[in-house]
């Protein structure tokens, strides 16, 4: 059949154009979707604004020398004393040693995901560790008191231990981010190219040489980019330690003891509603702008390690 | 060993000795090495769950949904916490929905493709990082006291909206890019408008994996706890809420509650609620696992 080259008629190309009030309504449309997308941009903004702007009261009362620089953290009885070193401490005794625990169970866990578990094994294993991070913490909040804490540790250690201490939230926190540090530390792990497992078994390596002596080191961007979410997800975390932890402030690492982190502070702040107002409300702000630049600065840096291996492999 | 019959018959095996027999070895035993670390996670998983059944599944019964809370921990029940968490998660649900999927459409059909659009996508993925404490006193200090909502299910479910807000934005993301780009270029070749397109073709495509979005972030927003004791919601409400600007409570916050009274029979409620609560986030989970692995393709 041959085709004719014809020229449309106006008519014809006048139909072609959309109708004005179409076009208005959607242009319309489109404008509200982008004043969606710009509440995200509003949290960001709102956030620092009230982080800063209810901070500067406070240091008016309070200098920063004496919030950064000083370690008694005693808000609640004179002579009152604001060094904040005290509730950091606490926040770093429990990255310590949930760290401790959560980083060779989650890189264990990984390197059997990636390197050694048949497809069906994994196909059950994975959703099983993925399902803790499900957990609400609240739960883990509950289950690291009645069951780690008094349940176990108490008769284990006797009085060596609180009732109330940074362990047993340490333990529980190491659960929580299993599911963080293996799935992370996996995908990294898939990502390295097979290539340079066939060389390794071509030179004659065993499966646990390549799994550590060239998987590991090849994904080691992406396995310290778990770790540094995950440290970021603890210095977050409020209910496992405002529970398990206690309420005291402690300048220890020492994980026998009760201490307090800056979230259980705030949580603590929180709970009671009588100073409103007063420099122990401002205080919430201070702790809080100082937990949102450490956590912020913790998911920057992992997503510049996740970045990186991104780059080398995919 | 020169005693070996016709040399054909032999079957050569290779046996490793010395240093290799030992690397061999070590290789061997670390995949069970591997396989019971790995498996911890799955015992705490499992002790977790048989503790709290075996605490809290005798006190599972019709008076703990019907009751108020109380002083006295066997008459004490979820009533007041269940319907908060209702007025508040489905409040939580009305905003996230049209305010999570329309940015994330505009970001990956509509906006222009430069520096403002990239800083968007940054400040989510920052956001998503910031603890749900935080959240809590910025709903404090805007919601409860600048608005003067007071500690009210409308500043709480403004501040868990806020909260999942990021999640349900980077996942409806994730599923508006699996729809392939041929589907908009044929339609768009058909004379279709952008809209036409989007609203079309685009949308149905991704709507499974958008709401699995939705409904895991709602999962979330259903355990928290710490940011709406934050605003305020901590209160002992022994009525029916029938108002956005009613005080509340929710179930994690009862729980909590009960899991730090001094008393060991609260120890008991605290569990049975746990055994609520986490019946409603494995239902959210499971929901949301079933529809990802029906729609994909």
């Amino acid at each position: 059949m041959a085709v004719t080259e014809t020229t449309p008629s106006p008519e014809f190309l006048a139909s072609m154009r959309s109708h004005p009030t179409k076009r208005l309504r959607e242009r319309l449309i489109i404008a509200a979707l982008g004043l969606a997308a710009a509440v995200s941009l509003g949290t960001t903004l709102a956030i620092i604004v009230v982080l800063v702007a209810e901070s500067i009261p406070f240091f008016q009362d309070v200098s920063i020398r004496e919030f950064l620089f000083t370690t008694d953290w005693q808000p609640l009885f004179r002579p009152v004393t604001f060094g904040v070193w005290e509730l950091v401490a606490g926040t770093l005794n429990i990255v310590l040693w949930s760290m401790v625990i959560a980083l060779p169970i989650g890189l264990a866990s990984a390197i059997y995901l990636s390197e050694y578990a048949h497809p069906r094994t994994r196909r059950i294993l994975k959703p099983l560790l993925e399902a803790l991070a499900a957990v609400p913490t609240i739960v883990y909040a509950y289950f690291g008191l009645t069951f780690i804490s008094l349940g176990i540790l108490k008769p284990l250690l006797g009085d060596t231990i609180s009732v109330f201490n940074a362990l047993a939230a340490s333990i529980v926190m190491a659960i929580m981010l299993i599911p963080t540090i293996a799935s992370i530390s996996e995908d990294a792990m898939a990502a390295v190219p097979r290539e340079l497992r066939e060389g390794a078994y071509g030179l004659g390596a065993t499966r646990l040489e390549v799994a550590t002596r060239v998987v590991l080191p090849a994904a080691l961007s992406g396995v310290i980019a778990s770790v540094l979410l995950a440290i970021a997800r603890v210095v977050g975390e409020t209910m496992i330690v405002a529970v398990i932890a206690g309420q005291t402030p402690n300048l220890t690492l020492s994980p026998l003891e009760t201490i307090q982190t800056m979230t259980s502070y705030m949580f603590q702040v929180g709970l009671g509603d009588a100073a409103r107002g007063g420099v122990e409300y401002r205080s919430l702000f201070a702790v809080g702008l100082l937990l949102f630049l450490m956590t912020l600065s913790f998911n920057i840096a992992a997503a510049w390690f996740v970045r990186r291996f991104r780059e080398v492999y995919v | 060993m020169a005693t070996a019959p016709a040399p054909a018959a032999t079957e050569t095996r290779l046996q490793a000795t010395g240093g290799v027999a030992r690397r061999q070895r070590l290789s061997r035993w670390s995949r069970y090495i591997f396989l019971g670390t790995s498996l911890l996670g799955v015992v705490a998983l499992v002790a977790l769950g048989v503790d709290t059944l075996i605490n809290g599944a005798g006190r599972v019964t019709p008076d703990f949904f019907t009751s108020y809370p109380s002083r006295f921990a066997d008459q004490a029940g979820l009533r007041s916490s269940i319907i908060g968490s209702i007025w508040v998660l489905s409040m939580t649900m009305v905003l996230v929905v049209p305010i999570g999927l329309g940015t994330a459409v505009w970001i990956e059909e509509f906006a222009p493709r430069n520096a403002l659009v990239g800083i968007v996508k940054l400040n989510l993925a920052n956001l998503a990082g910031v603890p749900s404490i935080i959240y809590g006193i910025l709903g404090l200090a805007v919601f409860v006291r600048f608005l003067s909502f007071g500690p009210s299910i409308l500043a709480g479910a403004l501040t868990l909206f806020l909260m999942i807000l990021p999640m349900t934005v980077i996942a409806a993301q994730e599923a508006i890019r699996q729809v392939p780009d041929s589907i908009r270029q044929g339609s768009l070749a058909l004379g279709a408008s952008k809209w036409q397109t989007v609203w079309g073709h685009v949308l149905p495509g991704a709507l499974p994996g958008m709401i699995t979005g939705v409904i895991l972030a709602m999962a979330r927003a259903a355990g928290e706890t710490a940011a709406l004791v934050m605003i305020g919601a901590f209160a002992f409400i022994a009525y029916d809420n029938t108002s956005v600007r009613d005080n509340f409570t929710v179930i994690p916050v009862q729980i909590y509650n009960w899991t730090t009274r001094p008393q060991e029979a609260f120890r008991e409620n605290a569990a049975a609620g746990i055994i609520v609560l986490m019946s409603i986030v494995l239902t959210f989970n499971i929901a949301a696992a079933i529809l990802r692995e029906r729609f994909r393709r």
